[in-house]
């Protein structure tokens, strides 16, 4: 739109209007950080003073290490086989036609509609049923669950600005169905591929409830921020806050990143995955 | 060109659930020739192309390349390359990685493989272009990467769907000078599908038109243009005026046949015996007839119609009229010509054309 249709009157209402929403959305997490650098013992105004002793002690905490330890070798196990199983599901959709496949969609994109709670109660019913609960991997295969329709989602969409006929050029070149999918298809959904595997990380690492359920002894950080919580109200939980804010909001950067720079260039793959290696 | 036949098309079906794609074919493409295989969409040309590349399988019948039955080869083991009409090209990869596709997949070590390519970007004039991505190419070098990627296994055929439907005009006519160059220099079958008249006649060797999954006519370009077989084809190539009726004489040097538009004296087809009382469906070509505002004095042949309208066609005008019963007519005339006649809509001129304009259709 040029200048000469605009109201300045408007754009500005509007820029206060964006302003002010993200002030809301951030206003709590703002204070959290703030909070954590005060010497304070209690969250209250006006501030006592700038201090980093919270974070020693967090630092020092062999409980908030352990929480860490967990959560990333979820996250992390996690984000590979979302990624696995919802790369394969969404080129399932995209490469086959066969009876019942709005059926198979519906069911592999339901579980983030399913209230985390009663999610979380049926995995908790079901892995001590089978002698899986209380352990770290069950809280990967719950997370599993939850993340792999993210995964999916993001893959099906780069699936489908891809040329259909890529493929069958591939084959048409020489190459066999597994050469196909190595040097043509992963290829092209590289970079949703590495945003999936972002954004499954960034949701298996802020995820509680499901965790709560059925971690047993074996808590990641979120279900250890809510066990200081009930016991204390102390400002580390400030700290951790802050942490998994900042990891979680870089994944999921990161992860934009990668989807922004495949919508800017469409059928050009190639610009994004120069990126990486 | 030879007349060996390097791919038999022996009584190939295609059926997509109900739907007959390809209906009992027989082809033979020769080796080193320039086929065109012509239709409007869905009449399955595209479908024989795939059965071909191997990308679909004929439901029935058996197809030979270079004698071997390569009905259940897949698509890799066959070195049959297709020129997409979306050219397919890998966006994530360089030029030269796209056109040393079909070498690494099979494996050419790299010393021969950077060879091969370097020897075919030249031919393709795109070696500057070598270390690009596809993306940030024209039109017109994407065509040349996707011929290159193809070529560069030097096989025996290549097929070709509809690759230059997205340039604009003038690329096209120059693409089509390229590749009928590089068919002739290379001595190698192409198999071209297309949906356009021009494309197919000012390139191939011989021309297959199909209709609704059947072959309706195969032929080189002037034999197709000049003795249509079949209505269908008449109505394909566009320009022809078409009557039907029944032959009322057939003792002369011509037959007679009376149509609702008039009596008139067809040159016989030697293709097509006819007798009295028989069907006949015959057609004038629109280039080869006359107009004249009043009824000619010294023609067999004419009929009486009134003028739609005027088609511009370049050097050409093509003028559509409308006989008595509602025949639609066509004459394409130069415009010097059409300045005697008086063309407003509406007008009455007549149509007329020498007994040896008129073809019999056999096929109909």
């Amino acid at each position: 739109m040029s200048d000469f249709n605009r109201n300045p009157l408007i754009d500005w209402a509007l820029k206060l209007y964006i302003a002010l929403a993200f002030a809301f959305i951030f206003a709590p997490i703002a204070a959290s950080f703030v909070f954590s650098l005060n010497i304070d013992r209690f969250p209250s105004l006006p501030l006592g003073g700038f201090s980093t002793i919270w974070y020693e002690a967090v630092y020092a905490d062999p409980l908030v290490w352990e929480g860490l330890r967990n959560t990333l070798i979820v996250g992390a196990t996690v984000s590979v086989v979302a990624t696995a199983l919802g790369f394969g599901a969404a080129y399932t959709d995209f490469r086959y036609k066969f009876f019942g496949k709005p059926f198979y969609l519906a069911l592999a994109l339901l579980p983030p509609t399913i209230p985390v709670v009663i999610l979380g109660l049926a995995m908790l019913a079901f892995l001590s049923n089978v002698h899986l609960s209380g352990e770290v991997h069950s809280v990967i295969i719950a997370h599993v669950v939850m993340c792999a329709p993210f995964a999916m989602a993001i893959c099906r969409l780069r699936l489908s600005q891809m040329d259909p006929s890529l493929e069958a050029a591939a084959w048409n070149l020489g190459a066999s169905e597994w050469m196909a999918m190595r040097h043509v298809i992963v290829p092209f959904c590289r970079p949703a591929i590495f945003a999936a595997l972002f954004i499954t990380m960034a949701v298996s690492f802020d995820e509680f409830a499901v965790s709560w359920f059925v971690s047993g002894l074996h808590e990641t950080l979120p279900v250890k921020v809510l066990g200081f919580l009930q016991g204390q109200v102390s400002p580390r939980i400030n700290v951790i806050g802050t942490f998994v804010f900042l990891a979680s909001m870089t994944l999921v950067i990161l992860a934009q990143i990668l989807l922004m720079k495949r919508s800017v260039a469409p059928k050009a793959g190639g610009n994004a995955s120069e990126l990486l290696p | 060109m030879t007349d060996q036949a390097l791919v038999v098309f022996d009584g190939v079906a295609k059926r997509f659930g109900n739907f007959n794609a390809v209906e009992h074919m027989d082809l033979e493409i020769r080796k080193g020739e320039f086929l065109a295989i012509m239709g409007s969409s869905g009449c399955g040309k595209t479908t024989t192309l795939r059965m071909l590349a191997g990308l679909e399988a004929p439901t029935e019948g058996e197809i030979r390349l270079a004698g071997k039955r390569i009905n259940d080869l897949p698509t890799w083991r066959r070195d049959t390359p297709m020129v997409w009409q979306s050219l397919a090209l890998f966006p994530f990869l360089t030029v030269r990685e796209n056109v040393e596709f079909s070498l690494r997949m099979r494996g050419v070590e790299k010393a021969e493989r950077r060879q091969r390519v370097d020897k075919w970007l030249e031919r393709m004039q795109i070696t500057e272009f070598a270390d690009r991505n596809v993306a940030h190419l024209s039109g017109g070098q994407r065509q040349r990467v996707a011929l290159a990627r193809s070529l560069v296994t030097e096989p025996e055929i290549l097929l070709l769907d509809e690759p230059l439907s997205a340039l604009d005009a003038h690329l096209k006519v120059r693409m089509q000078t390229v590749l009928s160059n590089l068919q002739k220099e290379l001595g190698i079958t192409f198999v071209y599908v297309t949906h356009s008249q021009s494309e197919a006649f000012s390139m191939a060797d011989r021309v297959v038109i199909m209709s609704r999954g059947r072959i309706e006519q195969i032929g080189n370009p002037q034999e197709i243009y000049r003795a249509p077989r079949t209505r269908f084809v008449a109505e394909f190539l566009g320009s022809s005026n078409i009557f039907a009726g029944k032959v009322s004489a057939a003792d002369g040097d011509a037959i007679r046949i009376a149509t609702p538009s008039g009596e008139f004296d067809v040159a016989r087809n030697p293709a097509k015996t006819l007798a009295k009382g028989d069907k006949a469906t015959f057609v004038v070509s629109g280039d080869r007839v006359q107009l004249t505002n009043e009824k000619p004095t010294d023609a067999v042949n004419g009929v009486q119609a009134s003028v739609v309208g005027e088609e511009f066609v370049g050097a050409t005008a093509v003028i559509h009229l409308e006989g008595a019963d509602g025949l639609e007519l066509k004459a394409q005339k130069s415009h010097d010509e059409l300045e005697r006649l008086n063309l407003t809509p509406g007008a009455k001129i007549w149509m007329s054309w020498r007994t040896e304009s008129s073809h019999i259709l056999p096929g109909e």
